[in-house]
């Protein structure tokens, strides 16, 4: 048992359990599925179908908090590659095309994916701090967003395009295939080659990874440019949502939400070693949140109480000080010496 | 100085790098130094461009317009300072002006609602400094909680605007003080400007000040010295939660209301004033005056582009572009300095 | 000395870490007007035993008796406040402030209008004038030096009018003459009745200025003497634990080979600066041949190891790896040319502490490879495995964090790490610093090995006889110069060695 509840993954899994849990006494109907025409429907269904955008987003902020790193321009990726690919399709004049929405999809990603280059650009090269590099295009973006669309809210009828958000395949939501799709490959990136551990000891020491001959420069680009594509691919999910590009209110918050679901999925900010499947978790979590609240006819506006409340017990869950008054260990491990005095314990 | 004994040679000369007196003073104030000439070129380019630009009536608007802002960056620099962040001040600017409103509306006195109101932002500060402090939370995370927690607070008091007609709080914006000459100041001016003295006189004259600065340059060694680093590290926070009331009180009383929805983003805009004002996002190097300078660029840059008279999303996109030249430019700074 | 005056005394003290005992039943008296040294290896709980006086950290059984007072420190400000202030060995002051500033950080003069600035730093001119500092207390910290910076901290803890001044191997950093002017500082506050806790590495050092010594082995107190009763040899056995013959018999002398003609170097630098570090350098290195840099701390052999490998950009300078010229100027460069380097700071520059050692160990190898080309588990594994074996890593699991070994077994996994890449030159900035005895002899031994393997390797100690004891060629640093290289024959002793590091300075 002590073992279990000491697995990185107790708490996040915990906390989605009781959440599926009280969801389920309060409406017992939450957890049917129900077949319709071969296409499955259910609230289960609805949170894997939305949470598609915030999967994408979440993988790629895990990848750069692994490097010490954080991403806040997601956001307003989000809005440019939905204006991008909504402007392309609606100038087209054959918006049911595949070619041209293919091709809309194309740019708006194109975009997004150099939009996150640049931003690994400024951290990697230029070596500003990420926080700082990212709030630059979080701030301009949604401008550059406005610009795109001519501050309209730009809207298409486009079959093709709909079928990205709303479409089935063999029975599930065609959104839900692009997370696996996402996640899938993120793990094999990381986990198949080499990248992870590379990324890893960048994240945990800089310096050490240098002089151990790591090009941390390449590696973090690629990880920004990750971001930035995945955030892309967001954005193309959430106007097919909608069918519009709303340059105002597309993925707003959205980068607050992925690094949530990275924190609560185990992951420190402080860089190191990350953990795909607690992002993967922590997503579902916010999104189940997002549904809990609807569902237990709370008003939605009440809806960042709940999170706020999560977050706050989630942090406090994994924070080393409730820990070490949870497992009641007897004297705390002075801060400046915790690293030499672990050392023979583990000898031990 | 000769008088004192043995060594032949004082040691100070074995420096690797002469520099000058002065220059080494001034170095800590070249970023203010830059943000202050960006300001006059602004103006002197304004002028140029339109004419009837340097007046007194745009600076005293300017400042009108953005009272709020530069109490938000005073309470953020203090944050900065210490090396942390706080994410909650734009929610907490909605929750008090709509908490305020809503009290008012029920009929409370005003010389209760409003030390209520930044008291609460006070509360809010705290219980971020606690989960930093004690918790030890990133306060980037930890002040998202915060965000969450002012935001929902806000939209459980009230989802609709709450006009403010307490005569009270509308004295607060309406009355214009004539300084003669086509200047004037509001009391929520005559607020904000007292705000950033005061806080020029904490950072620069008091211990906890000198401990904010020690703290963002190395926690470690603050401690070392015998600094009162929790307290002071909680004490930041509150400030700048206070900061966020007051704040919120004067965007109330210069909307005429109060909105669970307002504010967002805000947070954004208050850190970018700080760091084109100078200080460095890592902490232990910053100026409060040079915050205050920060937002009045950002508030030119708005009015320029009104005056230009194109759309004014271009605002994001310049002062998205300010930002950057800022921190290249700071990066460019320290690169040099290491040498 | 007519028994002076016991000001702070630490009776019967234990303080336990999860699974280790730091310290055990320890005493220490700190009389007034009297230089106390602290002596004991790395990780015999002499900082452990400061931290506890300082209010670090908390104690689990025992007294800490101030002024006849019983405390209980719950802080630094506690222990400050009983008159006891600490210099630490890291300078712990804020680059980010001035130099008047850091020294009256918590003690500014302060006014009705809020500390008064100029009365401030007029104080902390007289404080720094008491160094012999002439320094402007308006100037930013990060403007000078770490020597000077290491004085300014010592003129910070004189603020507080201390009757304990505590100092942590404060002369790690300073040259000879700086070392005399904190000796005359130190001496001052003797005469005034300060009780000086002092530590240091230095045995001359702690010969010349102490009145008293207590050794510490292990977290345990082996004695207090009085320096006229100890000789360095029972001191030395004392810290260690052992007779000194045997100390003695830990590595034996490498025997002096003639390098055979026509050999060409396979590495070869000329003109190798870098503005404030470097003065220009010529150095060849040589397969099958250790050689040792020599030189009093910063006397710039980190520094030069560093320009060599481009952990640190060499500003000039010319590169040449088996007669071909290649550009040095980032660590891959290195790494590609097979060149490899363990930096003196095994912790912050060397072990990826979240990593295990298989991960460690594989690094080097999985860089030079890139991300694309993975190695296979299996092929990991083999690696761990091997070099557990050939190095006798403790614990040999693989899968255990590197950060939860000792410093011994850390360094080992690192030398492992670039074993594994096969380099043709090793760079080794003190591969034996702060680990055990008998770690310290395996690496020694591998040295000489890898040397005879044909491998060429640069090898940095502070030790100068393990210098002596290992190096084919001696290269002698001073003042960021290489002013002496000489061939390792037999009856080049420690004591030449030293005559090249003191000699001249006047040139």
């Amino acid at each position: 048992m002590r073992t279990l509840t000491r697995h990185r993954l107790f708490w996040p899994i915990a906390a989605l359990v009781a959440l599926v849990v009280i969801n389920t006494l309060s409406r017992p109907s939450f957890l049917s599925v129900t077949v319709n025409d071969g296409e499955l429907y259910g609230s289960l269904i609805d949170i894997l179908r939305n949470s598609a955008p915030l999967m994408l987003v979440g993988i790629g902020m895990t990848l750069v908090i692994a490097t010490r790193g954080i991403d806040l321009s997601v956001g307003a990726i989000i809005a440019i590659s939905g204006a991008v690919a909504l402007s392309y399709i609606a100038n087209s004049g054959s918006p049911e095309s595949l070619v041209t929405v293919a091709t809309g999809i194309g740019l708006g990603i194109g975009v997004s994916l150099v939009l996150g280059l640049w931003n690994g650009f400024l951290v990697s090269v230029i070596g500003i701090q990420p926080i700082i590099a990212t709030l630059v295009l979080m701030l301009a973006g949604r401008g550059i967003a406005m610009l795109i669309t001519q501050g309209q809210i730009t809207t298409i009828t486009s079959g093709p395009y709909d079928f990205i958000a709303s479409g089935y395949v063999f029975g599930l939501p065609v959104p839900f295939y692009i997370s696996v799709v996402a996640v899938v490959a993120a793990a094999l990136l990381v986990r198949r080659t080499a990248f992870g551990v590379l990324l890893e000891a960048v994240g945990i020491n800089p310096a050490a990874s240098r002089l151990a001959g790591i090009k941390s420069r390449g590696i973090i680009w690629i990880v920004y440019g990750f971001s930035g594509l995945l955030a892309g691919a967001a954005g193309i999910i959430y106007s097919s949502n909608i069918s519009a590009a709303d340059a105002n209110n597309a993925g707003l918050n959205v980068e607050v939400d992925a690094i949530l679901a990275v924190v609560i999925g185990g992951t420190s900010l402080a860089g190191g070693k990350f953990m795909l499947s607690g992002t993967v978790i922590g997503v579902l979590i916010i999104q189940t949140l997002t549904a809990t609240v609807t569902f237990l006819g709370v008003p939605p506006a009440v809806t960042p109480l709940f999170k706020a409340i999560v977050v706050i017990v989630v942090c406090l869950l994994q924070s080393p000080k409730v820990r070490q008054l949870l497992t009641k260990r007897r004297k705390p491990t002075p801060r400046a010496e915790r690293t030499e005095t672990v050392k023979v314990s583990a000898a031990a | 100085m000769t008088a004192a004994p043995t060594l032949e040679r004082p040691l100070a000369q074995r420096a690797p790098r002469r520099t000058p007196r002065w220059q080494l003073r001034l170095s800590a104030w070249l970023p203010v130094l830059t943000t202050s000439a960006i300001l006059l070129a602004m103006f002197i380019t304004g002028q140029a461009v339109f004419g009837n630009f340097f007046t007194s009536r745009l600076i005293s608007s300017l400042f009108l317009d953005n009272a709020y802002l530069i109490v938000l960056a005073v309470g953020m620099t203090y944050v900065i300072l210490t090396g942390g962040i706080d994410l909650s001040v734009g929610a907490v600017v909605a929750f008090s002006g709509i908490f305020g409103a809503q009290l008012l509306q029920t009929g409370w006195p005003a010389f209760i609602v409003i030390p209520a109101i930044v008291v609460s932002g006070s509360l809010i500060g705290a219980l971020i400094g606690v989960l930093v402090q004690v918790f030890e939370i990133q306060p980037f995370i930890a002040s998202l909680a915060a965000m969450f927690l002012a935001r929902g607070l806000a939209y459980v008091v009230s989802l609709q605007s709450i006009a403010i007609t307490d005569p009270a709080v509308t004295w607060l914006e309406r009355t214009r003080f004539q300084l003669g000459g086509g200047w004037f100041v509001t009391p929520t001016v005559i607020i904000a400007v007292l705000t950033v003295a005061v806080s020029v006189w904490v950072l620069q004259y008091t211990r906890f000040g000198r401990s904010v600065y020690a703290i963002g340059g190395n926690e470690q060694s603050a401690r070392l010295m015998g600094l009162q680093v929790a307290r002071t590290r909680i004490a930041v926070y509150v400030i700048s939660g206070t900061c966020a009331g007051i704040a919120g009180l004067i965007f109330a009383a210069y909307t005429g209301s109060g909105y669970s929805l307002t504010g967002l983003g805000m947070e954004l805009d208050a850190i970018a004033a700080v760091v084109i004002g100078g200080t460095i996002l890592t902490g232990g190097s910053g100026y409060v005056i040079g915050s205050l300078f920060g937002v009045m660029v950002y508030g030119l840059i708005e009015i320029s582009i009104t005056y230009i008279g194109v759309d004014s999303w271009w605002t994001k996109i310049v002062v998205g572009g300010l930002l950057l030249v800022f921190v290249v430019l700071q990066r460019l700074l320290v690169a040099r300095r290491k040498r | 000395m007519s028994a002076p005056e016991v000001v702070v005394e630490v009776r019967d003290v234990s303080i336990e870490f999860p699974g280790v005992k730091a310290l055990q039943h320890v005493g220490l008296s700190l009389r007034s007007g009297e230089v106390h040294s602290l002596m004991g290896e790395n990780g015999a709980g002499k900082s452990t035993l400061i931290k506890a006086l300082t209010g670090v950290y908390p104690v689990d059984s025992g007294t800490i008796i101030a002024h006849g007072v019983e405390r209980d420190f719950s802080g630094t400000a506690d222990a400050q406040a009983a008159g006891i202030s600490t210099v630490y060995q890291e300078v712990n002051l804020c680059t980010n402030l001035t130099v008047g500033e850091n020294v009256m950080l918590g003690h500014e003069v302060r006014g009705f209008w809020g500390i008064n600035w100029s009365a401030t730093h007029d104080a902390a001119s007289i404080h720094l004038a008491r160094l012999n500092l002439d320094v402007d207390p308006r100037s930013p910290l990060s403007a000078h030096s770490l020597a000077v910076q290491q004085l300014i901290a010592i003129s910070r803890a004189m603020v507080i009018n201390s009757s304990v001044l505590i100092l942590d191997e404060p002369t790690s950093s300073l040259d000879r003459s700086e070392v005399e002017k904190l000796f005359d500082v130190m001496r001052s506050l003797r005469s005034d009745g300060v009780a000086i806790l002092f530590v240091s590495h230095f045995l001359d050092q702690v010969y010349e200025i102490s009145d008293r010594l207590t050794v510490l082995r292990n977290g345990e107190l082996v004695g207090e003497y009085l320096p006229s009763e100890l000789d360095r040899v029972s001191l030395v056995s004392k810290m260690l634990g052992r007779e000194f013959s045997e100390l003695e018999s830990l590595g034996e002398r490498v025997a002096h080979t003639e390098r055979p003609e026509g050999v060409d170097p396979v590495l070869n630098v000329s003109g190798l600066a870098r503005k404030g570090s470097v003065e220009p350098a010529d150095l060849d290195l040589y397969p099958g041949e250790v050689v040792g840099l020599a030189g009093l701390l910063g006397s710039g052999r980190t520094e030069l190891a560093r320009a060599l490998y481009g952990a640190d950009r060499a500003d000039a300078g010319r590169s040449f790896v088996n007669g071909r010229e290649v550009r040095l100027t980032n660590p891959r460069d290195s790494v590609d040319q097979r060149i490899a380097f363990s930096s003196e700071d095994r912790r912050a520059e060397g072990i990826v502490g979240d990593l295990t050692i298989r991960e460690n160990i594989a690094l080097g190898v999985q860089a030079k490879r890139g991300w694309a080309r993975p190695m296979t588990r299996q092929s990991q594994d083999e690696l761990a495995q091997k070099y557990i074996a050939a190095l006798n890593i403790r614990p040999a699991n693989p899968e255990a964090l590197i950060r939860n070994l000792s410093g011994g077994n850390q360094q080992k996994v690192l030398l492992a790490r670039w074993l594994a890449t096969a380099p043709q030159v090793l760079i080794l900035d003190e591969p034996t610093r702060g680990i055990d005895v008998g770690a310290k002899a395996e690496i020694q031994k591998l040295v000489t090995q890898l040397a005879t393997d044909g491998m060429a390797v640069l090898f940095i100690s502070s030790e100068l006889d393990e210098v002596v004891r290992l190096s084919q060629r001696i290269c002698v640093l001073r003042d960021h110069r290489i002013v002496a290289e000489i061939e390792n024959k037999e009856g080049i002793t420690v004591d030449d060695v030293v005559a090249l590091i003191a000699q001249g300075g006047d040139e």
